[in-house]
């Protein structure tokens, strides 16, 4: 028993909140891979193992498997510091701005990417709490340099609006190449 | 020198003069605000290079490299808060400087030995480039796949006490990368059916959602901080020349920096470790050390700023990217077909070259900035760091969504963003993921090479180079677990003599 504690006693480290929620839903994930591993990856037998198209998704399972549970003992024996419950709803809360994200994304296509922008921008300020007329001014003058930056400016490829179809002929093709 | 004439010529054409300027001031200014970063910068500014020319859009993306740790010293310095990552020592001596109302001098040390380190690592590199393109040649298939193998172990067994979760998390990257068709059978891996999988997981989005967007939600799910600083008055040309009173140390620093940033996955934490160490065993004074001792100061920050350039080597000479910033800037090779390794050395020496040259200018411009920024930039980084966020988003949003216009990518990034988040919570390694990712695709295409070449496992180590790093990798093993054992086994016996004192 002494022998155990010994060695288990080589595997402690520094623990956080949310340790053990994390080590176990990561070793779930490596298992869920192992068992889809057969149907996902295929061994074809007619070529050296290393060659295989399921050796490297093989070994990126393997590691994940083996080190996953050296992990999980890691954090079981390490001391536990309070604040898990307090920690997992913190990611959680960034759930929010997956929403406010998706949103803008799917936005965008049909509002423009001038108008689309600077409306997230207002709006996601006003949410964080900057809330006066300074600081939403501030946001959109950000949003719309941005806007100047990086389509009108270096040309990358970004979405223009289906809204701009509903602009006057002459400045419609302007709209969609430049804002 | 012809060859040096010709890189000259490549660097001073107007498009890389403007992307050295925007490159190493905006990554000064991004460097000096706690919460962006180099690699959050990096990423965003990405997927907008791609349709510049290879050594503009390299030149930008390495003045970011090159310059955030000038500015990352500035709040380490001045509020106890490192601006990168790697500045964290530089508030161990930084910090109480500023605090016996030493801040200018503080300041000059830093910016000195860090344009010191950076100058020394070129030019030791431009010195080494002939060598190296005579040693590069020599790494075949099985050689390179040995040293990205080797990247891989470094990397796992850098992470001192998270061994096991760096172990882990390159394994998701090693998984990752093989998502989507296999392209020697066509067969699926990973997709589970579905179509938007077949091409597989981008690296561009996996790095933004890691590194930008999870920034993003982090920023905005804490609550909000607006950093306060006061200005610092006097000269600085002054404090900067005072690092030439301590240029044996500036000097190791640098020499440790380029070591270890040569060594894929050993980076700047490495470098500085043993810089800081060396310089306090030599010290007149080592009980300052961590209580505002100069010399602490730059050995830290001359280190630091020594393996950006050196970081360059595994890249350019074999194609292996030792960290995340050069894993990123790989992929700007392969968008304009200019694939590193061997052959680059043999036959671009000159655009090698000319990425040395405009690193060397970059310091310079820096540290003409520096001169007389400081309190602009204290200006500039009192952003709150929630306003911060919501940047970020919008910039990394321009990242994902022009790679190929898809919204799914920007699902995925989301989702690897809230991953990222809850790594950095937890203060788990994000960088084995993304050298799982490009190494594990390294590895891949070289060890199928290299099986076409052998007739038996033997044969993998009968060549020098081979041989050299088989044994590396035999021994990085060994070190690192009987390391890892003794030091478990001191901690237990001192345990046990302050239990038995009591």
């Amino acid at each position: 028993m002494i022998r155990i504690l010994s060695f288990l006693a080589m595997f402690r480290r520094e623990r956080r909140p949310g340790d053990l929620v994390f080590a176990v839903a990561f070793l779930v994930l490596a298992a869920l891979a192992a068992a889809a591993l057969p149907s996902q990856a295929k061994f074809l037998g007619n070529k050296e193992f290393v060659s295989e198209p399921g050796f490297w998704p093989l070994i990126g399972v393997g590691m994940m498997l083996l080190f996953g549970g050296f992990h999980l003992i890691t954090t079981l024996n390490a001391p536990r510091l309070p604040g898990r419950l307090k920690e997992v709803l913190l990611w959680g809360r960034s759930l929010e701005y997956v929403a406010w994200f998706v949103v803008y994304v799917f936005a965008v296509p049909y509002l423009g990417y001038l108008p689309g922008t600077v409306a997230f921008a207002v709006a996601l300020s006003a949410r964080l709490g900057f809330r006066s007329w300074q600081e939403l001014g501030l946001a959109a003058v950000f949003a719309v340099a941005v806007v100047l930056v990086f389509k009108t400016g270096l040309g990358v490829k970004l979405p223009g609006g289906a809204i701009y179809q509903y602009l006057p002929p002459s400045l419609r093709s302007t709209f969609m190449v430049n804002f | 020198m012809h060859v040096l004439l010709q890189a000259l010529d490549l660097v001073l054409s107007w498009q890389v003069i403007a992307a050295l300027l925007l490159g190493s001031i905006g990554g000064v200014i991004i460097g000096a605000i706690p919460g962006v970063g180099p690699a959050v910068a990096i990423a965003v500014l990405l997927p907008a290079t791609f349709s510049l020319d290879p050594l503009v859009g390299l030149t930008l993306l390495l003045g970011i490299y090159g310059s955030s740790m000038y500015g990352g010293s500035l709040p380490a310095i001045l509020i106890n808060t490192p601006g990168t990552a790697v500045n964290a020592l530089t508030t161990y001596d930084g910090y109480p400087m500023t605090q016996r109302g030493e801040a200018l001098r503080a300041l000059g040390l830093a910016y000195g030995a860090s344009f010191f380190g950076a100058i020394l690592s070129i030019v030791l590199l431009i010195l080494l480039s002939p060598v190296l393109a005579k040693i590069a040649p020599m790494f075949g298939s099985r050689e390179i796949f040995l040293a990205a193998l080797l990247g891989i172990t470094l990397v796992i067994v850098a992470h001192k006490g998270q061994i096991a979760a760096a172990g882990m998390l390159a394994g998701l990257g090693i998984l990752l990368n093989s998502v989507g068709m296999e392209p020697v059978n066509f067969t699926m891996r990973f997709t589970f059916g579905l179509t938007w999988l077949t091409s597989g997981l981008d690296l561009i989005v996996v790095v933004l959602g890691l590194f930008a967007i999870s920034q993003a939600f982090l920023l905005m799910v804490e609550p909000n901080a607006s950093p306060k600083m006061d200005g610092v008055k006097g000269k600085m040309s002054s404090a900067i020349r005072e690092v030439f009173r301590y240029k044996r140390i500036a000097a190791t620093g640098g020499g440790f920096g380029v070591l270890m940033g040569m060594i894929p996955g050993v980076g700047e934490f490495t470098a500085q470790f043993f810089s800081y160490t060396a310089a306090r065993r030599t010290s007149k004074a080592p009980e300052l050390f961590g209580k505002g001792s100069p010399e602490g100061l730059v050995a830290s920050e001359s280190a630091n700023n020594a393996v950006p350039a050196a970081a360059l080597i595994p890249l350019l000479a074999l194609g292996i990217p030792g960290e995340a910033l050069t894993a990123m800037m790989l992929s700007v090779f392969y968008v304009h077909n200019v694939v590193p390794g061997p052959a680059l050395f043999q036959g671009q020496l000159h655009f090698v070259y000319a990425l040395y040259i405009a690193l060397l200018l970059l310091n310079v411009i820096v540290i003409i900035f520096m001169l007389g920024s400081s309190n602009l930039l204290i200006r500039l980084i009192k952003v709150p760091t929630r306003f911060l966020g919501m940047g970020i988003l919008i910039l990394s949003f321009v990242g994902v969504y022009s790679l190929r216009n898809s919204s799914i990518d920007c699902l995925i990034a989301a989702g690897f963003g809230v991953f990222g988040l809850i790594l950095k919570r937890l203060n788990l390694p994000i960088v084995p993921i993304i050298l799982g990712m490009v190494l594990g695709g390294i590895m891949e295409v070289k060890l199928r090479a290299s099986m076409a070449q052998i007739n038996g496992p033997l044969d993998f180590v009968n060549r020098p180079i081979s041989g050299l790093l088989a044994a590396a990798i035999v021994l990085i093993v060994v070190v690192s677990v009987l390391n890892s054992i003794r030091e478990r086994l001191q901690k237990k016996h001192n345990k046990e003599t302050t239990a038995l004192a009591q």
